[in-house]
């Protein structure tokens, strides 16, 4: 086992199991997300977060998704500084476009936008709830449950700042971007690929890509714009 | 036609090496890319200059020995093709070329444009033949094998080792060749019996000179004169991961 998580293959192995774990948390993120999208009062978004922070599976999946965020984080800085080493001495001049997608060659660059956008997010909501509070997230009460009022707490913030949309439209975009190299490789590096499902994986990555991308991308814009009409 | 060739030129292993611009005339179109170098030595000794080292040895595109990192694009512009299998007519007459030995850790430049590509060497050592004892050839029949297998094992033998895929990928990476080499003795019943051995020795010895890790971008196919897909590299990620299953 130690020598197979040595190996740049076995590194890669685990870059792809988290990466697709990652997915699969995106997807479960988006549907909680998109709640604010379908009731402006506010109370299916909040009965959603309360759900989310009080479901025991999700309880026991947090720290894992934390892991996971680790590993996928930890490993590809790895193997990329391997592989910079790996070309001592650069080409004076090479046509990299020719062969391969931006995406591809810049996997590194979006990570680590999305690694910033992650952190200024997480300061943002997740931190406010979990440990600190916010004067904005008062306490609402549907049916006698008192819950706390994220909605209030995330509109708020789009409301009042420009920046904050452009940041998360910002790591939206640097996600799907991300994401439309990523679901592919990841196949392909666990061994399921082949010339047909190449094309098929693909595909079905850009459709994620665009799902992902756009959803996230939307919830801030939507916000923003109706409190503007 | 008339070229400016922009060449690196370094002594040895260890000089430090830099561009050398020579102008070059009345090259023919119909002379192949090599025939054009050779066109420039002739130049550079007539002029009392040391000649250019370049790597070749066929001339037919089948031996591997040409490399050549000729305007940014490993053996050049032109599809599945060698450097010995590029033709001046895929040029402009007043061009500048470029033209750079192979960059990549595990392939030193040993004297302008020659690399020292016995990384490769070494990985075939590692686990890249199978082990059998000497005598006559069996039936070419007696082992039955399907077509889609054989199919996919020469087009994985087509590989001639020449480093493009290391060359032209951003991590300087050698999971394409190591992915033909796996790949075309992993699907016929003589290699399976040490498929195991094999995936796990070639990928520690890949990992061991320095190569870099494979990152899908997919470069090394676009570049590889034989036309070798990442369905190899895929077939190659499954050998690794069930050999290091099996106990």
């Amino acid at each position: 086992m130690a020598y197979f998580l040595n190996s740049s293959i076995g590194k890669k192995f685990l870059v792809s199991l988290s990466g697709l774990f990652l997915i699969s948390f995106l997807f479960v993120h988006l549907t909680a997300n998109s709640m604010i999208l379908f009731d402006s009062s506010g109370e299916l978004f909040n009965r959603t977060a309360h759900f989310m922070a009080t479901n025991p599976i999700i309880r026991v999946v947090e720290p894992i998704l934390a892991i996971g965020f680790i590993l996928h984080i930890l490993y590809t800085v790895i193997l990329t500084i391997q592989n910079w080493m790996a070309r001592p001495i650069g080409y004076h001049k090479q046509q990299r476009a020719f062969s391969s997608t931006w995406s591809s060659r810049n996997m590194i660059w979006l990570g680590l936008v999305i690694l910033a956008f992650l952190i200024i997010h997480i300061a943002n909501f997740f931190w406010k709830v979990k440990f600190t509070g916010d004067p904005l997230l008062g306490k609402v009460d549907y049916d006698g449950v008192e819950m706390e009022n994220t909605y209030h707490l995330v509109t708020t913030f789009f409301i009042q700042w420009w920046w904050i949309v452009a940041v998360y439209v910002i790591g939206a975009v640097a996600l799907g971007f991300h994401l439309t190299h990523a679901f592919w490789a990841a196949f392909q590096t666990l061994g399921w690929s082949d010339n047909c499902w190449r094309k098929r994986l693909n595909a079905l990555g850009l459709v994620i890509s665009i799902i992902i991308a756009g959803g996230f991308a939307i919830i801030p814009l939507w916000v923003k714009i109706a409190s503007m009409i | 036609m008339d070229l400016t060739l922009k060449v690196w030129r370094q002594a040895d292993r260890k000089s430090k090496g830099n561009f050398e611009t020579y102008q070059i005339k009345d090259i023919s179109p119909d002379s192949s890319f090599l025939e054009m170098l050779d066109e420039l030595n002739e130049q550079l000794i007539r002029e009392g200059i040391e000649p250019v080292a370049f790597d070749h040895d066929c001339r037919e595109g089948i031996c591997g020995m040409c490399s050549l990192f000729i305007n940014g694009r490993a053996h050049g512009p032109g599809h599945e093709t060698t450097t010995c299998q590029l033709h001046m007519r895929k040029f402009k007459d007043g061009d500048t070329i470029v033209i750079e030995p192979w960059r990549a850790g595990a392939f030193p430049v040993i004297k302008d444009l020659v690399v020292d590509r016995g990384a490769f060497d070494k990985i075939l050592q590692a686990g890249g033949f199978i082990s059998v004892n000497t005598g006559n050839a069996q039936d070419a029949n007696a082992i039955p094998i399907k077509k889609f297998q054989s199919d996919e094992a020469m087009d994985a033998a087509a590989c001639i080792g020449c480093g493009a895929c290391v060359a032209t990928c951003k991590n300087s990476s050698a999971m394409l060749f190591v992915a033909s080499k796996v790949s075309h003795l992993a699907l016929l019943p003589q290699g399976k019996v040490e498929a195991v051995r094999r995936a796990k020795a070639m990928v520690a010895k890949m990992d061991e000179l320095g190569f870099g890790s494979c990152t899908n971008t997919g470069a090394c196919e676009v570049e590889c004169p034989k036309g070798i897909t990442l369905t190899h590299i895929a077939r190659l990620n499954r050998e690794f991961l069930s050999a290091n299953l099996k106990p």
